[in-house]
């Protein structure tokens, strides 16, 4: 099928804000070329489990792909109409399962060798979409801060290796409280700046006491949504005809309720949860990954503007059967390593945060957790320098916003 | 920005500087760091013949191990200057006696088993990555056989998973079954090795990091158990004593490898490493960990090279890894974790060659593809890889 023969009924099944975002905006998309239309429909059909800021971001695109003219459509997407595509591809229910579709011509577009020019063709439209959508100005500047190294007691090499380039480097941290002080001052940015899912605390380990006015997402709280998601993969793998293709397939699929979560959660949150296990490699194994991954998505999705990810030991490396079974018993942690990946997540965490809009006037703080190391990017701070000045945490704080 | 692209678009960064001239960036890096710190030359400098030795009589003898550095290494975690720390074995040891590549490009797809099956073909392969199928393409253990007449036993693979079984020989009619190399799967044999629980091997027997719960049934020619004993010289109870003491599925790999080495002498052994691709996992400490063990192992192999007597003076080694992996700044990546984008970071890789006909000491810069590597070595020992799609290298013609 080809999207000039699409019909709003084809949209029942979607959910149903998103049936009716698509439907108002169907003489416009029947345009599009198919290379390109299921990826939107891939975004568009989570509409109604989106977070607002996405919404917004759907709403801005269709809107002006309506607005402008067939011919400045056909121009925008010229470059898309040069892929070839497989006739299986074609025939596929790129309307109702657009995400496994895109899955497809993702690897379609590998084996043809055309996935380079499609990156560019994408970077392209994104790039010319981009310039025309004007991006709401923030309440107030992005805060990221991460936490490493808990439990670790010493640590000699160099940490902050990526990240100090960018900052200042501070060897005095009075490190008490320290935890305490970073998530109050989350919770008053949070009361004066109240915005839907804009703060955000993310625990590798245990939450700590925080305000309810942040987000909270933890690697100890999604434990039961874990283990049933590893039972349930378990099932799966065992079944005739089962591989990693169907399994993703699969996996994608997959709801709160199907896992057992109760329905009258928050929709949006519990989908995240969803999506950060069944879409992040690693996150269902190890904490460090989780708090990772959760961060990076948390940032790219919800464009919060205070984000605090903090890191907890990790289990030790086991055979990879094994560290998905749901069998903890006797499980060992590994706390310098994790420390390690807590290391390069935080320069992660700051190359996410900086690609969102307001990234020259936003903040990051890193702090080794119970020690006097930390580092802070800030507009206001220089880099590569070093501070021996005798802080605490909320004066650290206050001086990355200054 | 749309939404819809979030995920395909580079950062601001990657979009300052086109994927060409990122990977000359790479190559440049590399090339420089080598004749600053281990006193290499240029190799667009030297003129004259390649120095590998010619004639039948030296083509009998010569060996050649390629190792293929997996799966996934990025240069700062390798020959950048802030991960040099982590190949101290390829810097002090291996490099000061190659010739090294600086800019070796792969532009197929970038899975581990798709990848190697092109480093043996010569050709981009389009197979399945996650299935166990025979590469489309002969293989160049399938062109040493044919055209120089050697027995099976003087090509084999050690091959990590399960997923590389069929890599020995190809589905290519101009080749038939039983035409190719032997692959043994040393994780495969040490769970045939034991009935039940191993609760000792456990660390040997990790599994594919990409789709770690996917473990395709073999097929092909790989290795069987009883020849441990016949071939290998090694019984179920020793080759079990020796696995305990080992650390991870690469260890296990290289031992198996000088096992092979010492009782076969093989005159073309493939060796591809994997534990690196623990990066999947996403636990950057247990990726760099992988590094350093198989820059270890690259020396342990050719400190055997050069102490078994089949093999010293007249060995080339071949050291590269299938591909990089996604750059900290792609937003379509989640940097170190994968090699799902195919930037520049990703394809952009290095090779070294060291021993027999090989300069040593030397840095060539001019960029090669990996499915060169075919050629070359049909160069070296004297067969025609008639499909493959690769050329040459001229400092091996």
């Amino acid at each position: 099928m080809q999207p000039r023969d699409l019909k709003p009924e084809q949209f029942s099944s979607y959910p149903p804000e998103a049936g009716r975002l698509v439907v108002a905006h169907l003489d416009a998309l029947r345009e599009l070329p198919i290379s390109i239309l299921p990826s939107m429909l891939r975004e568009a059909i989570d509409y109604d489990y989106k977070f607002p800021v996405e919404r917004a971001a759907i709403e801005s695109e269709f809107a002006r792909l309506s607005e402008i003219s067939s011919a400045e459509r056909r121009d925008w997407f010229k470059d898309f109409e040069r892929f070839s595509i497989s006739p299986r591809l074609e025939s596929f229910d790129w309307v109702g399962q657009p995400a496994q579709f895109t899955e497809q011509l993702s690897a379609y577009l590998w084996s043809t060798h055309q996935l380079d020019a499609y990156r560019n063709a994408a970077i392209a439209y994104g790039n010319r979409l981009q310039s025309m959508l004007r991006p709401d100005a923030l309440p107030v500047p992005r805060l990221g801060i991460a936490v490493i190294g808990q439990g670790v007691v010493s640590y000699d090499a160099l940490l902050f290796k990526n990240l100090r380039p960018h900052g200042t480097y501070f060897n005095r941290i009075a490190p008490e409280n320290g935890l305490e002080m970073i998530l109050d001052a989350a919770a008053q940015r949070a009361r004066n700046h109240p915005v839907r899912y804009g703060h955000w605390y993310i625990d590798g380990g245990e939450e700590a006491s925080h305000d309810s006015l942040l987000t909270c997402l933890s690697y100890k709280t999604i434990e039961p949504l874990r283990n049933s998601l590893l039972r349930s993969m378990q099932a799966e793998i065992a079944r005739p005809g089962m591989g990693p293709e169907e399994l993703r397939t699969y996996l994608a699929r997959l709801t709160p309720s199907d896992l057992g979560m109760n329905p009258s959660n928050d929709v949006v949150l519990s989908r995240f949860q969803v999506k950060v296990l069944t879409e992040g490699s690693g996150t269902q194994i190890f904490s460090t990954t989780f708090a990772q991954w959760a961060s990076r998505e948390a940032l790219r999705r919800a464009q919060p503007i205070t984000l605090i990810a903090r890191f907890a030991p990790r289990q030790r490396q086991r055979p990879m059967n094994e560290l998905l079974s749901e069998n903890h018993s006797g499980m060992q942690l590994d706390p310098v390593g994790s420390l390690v990946d807590a290391d390069m997540a935080a320069y992660y965490h700051w190359i996410n945060q900086q690609r969102l809009a307001g990234a020259d006037r936003s903040s990051f703080l890193v702090w080794f957790e119970g020690h006097s190391q930390a580092l802070v990017i800030s507009p206001t701070l220089p880099r590569s320098t070093t501070s021996t000045s005798a802080l605490n945490l909320s004066q650290l704080i206050g001086l990355a916003l200054s | 920005m749309s939404n819809a692209f979030n995920s395909l678009l580079d950062s601001q960064t990657q979009q300052s500087a086109g994927a060409r001239e990122i990977a000359s960036r790479l190559s440049r890096s590399r090339r420089e760091f080598l004749r600053g710190t281990a006193g290499m030359v240029l190799g667009a400098a030297l003129s004259g013949a390649s120095p590998l030795v010619r004639g039948e009589a030296a083509r009998k003898k010569r060996k050649v191990i390629v190792v293929t550095f997996g799966g996934g290494a990025r240069d700062q975690e390798t020959f950048a200057p802030e991960g040099q720390e982590n190949i101290p074995n390829l810097i002090n040891d291996l490099a000061p006696q190659s010739s090294f590549f600086t800019h070796v490009t792969n532009q197929g797809i970038l899975g581990h088993y798709v990848a190697t099956a092109s480093l043996t073909t010569g050709v981009y392969e389009t197979l399945n990555n996650f299935s166990a199928v025979p590469p489309d393409h002969p293989t160049v253990f399938e062109y040493f056989r044919k055209d120089l007449r050697r027995p099976a036993s003087d090509t084999w693979v050690v091959a990590p998973s399960n997923g590389f079984n069929r890599i020995g020989e190809s589905n290519s009619r101009s080749f038939g079954p039983g035409t190719g190399a032997t692959v043994i799967l040393p994780k495969h044999l040490l769970s045939a090795t034991s009935s039940g629980a191993m609760p000792d091997f456990d660390h040997l027997l990790r599994d594919n990091y990409e789709n770690p719960m996917y473990t395709p049934e073999l097929g092909g020619n790989e290795f069987e158990l009883q020849q441990l004993e016949t071939i290998l010289r090694l019984s179920v109870e020793d080759f079990k004593a020796h696995a305990r003491t080992l650390t991870s599925p690469d260890e296990l790999s290289v031992y198996i490898a000088k096992r092979l080495m010492q009782q076969e002498a093989p005159s073309l052994l493939w060796i591809t490493m994997h534990d690196i691709d623990v990066a999947h996992s996403g636990a950057y400490s247990l990726y760099v960990q992988g590094i350093r063990r198989t820059d270890r192992l690259c020396a342990e192999l050719w400190r055997t090279v050069q102490s078994n007597p089949e093999y010293a003076g007249n060995t080339t080694m071949f050291v590269l890894p299938d591909f990089g992996r996604d750059s900290d700044y792609d937003a379509g990546g989640n940097g170190f974790q994968h090699h799902r984008t195919g930037d520049a970071a990703s394809r952009t890789t290095w090779m070294m060659a060291l021993g027999a006909g090989v300069r040593q000491g030397i840095v060539y810069d001019e960029p090669i593809e990996s499915i060169d590597l075919v050629p070359s070595l049909g160069a070296i020992f004297g067969f025609t890889p008639a499909e493959s799609a690769g050329r040459p290298i001229k400092e091996f013609l």
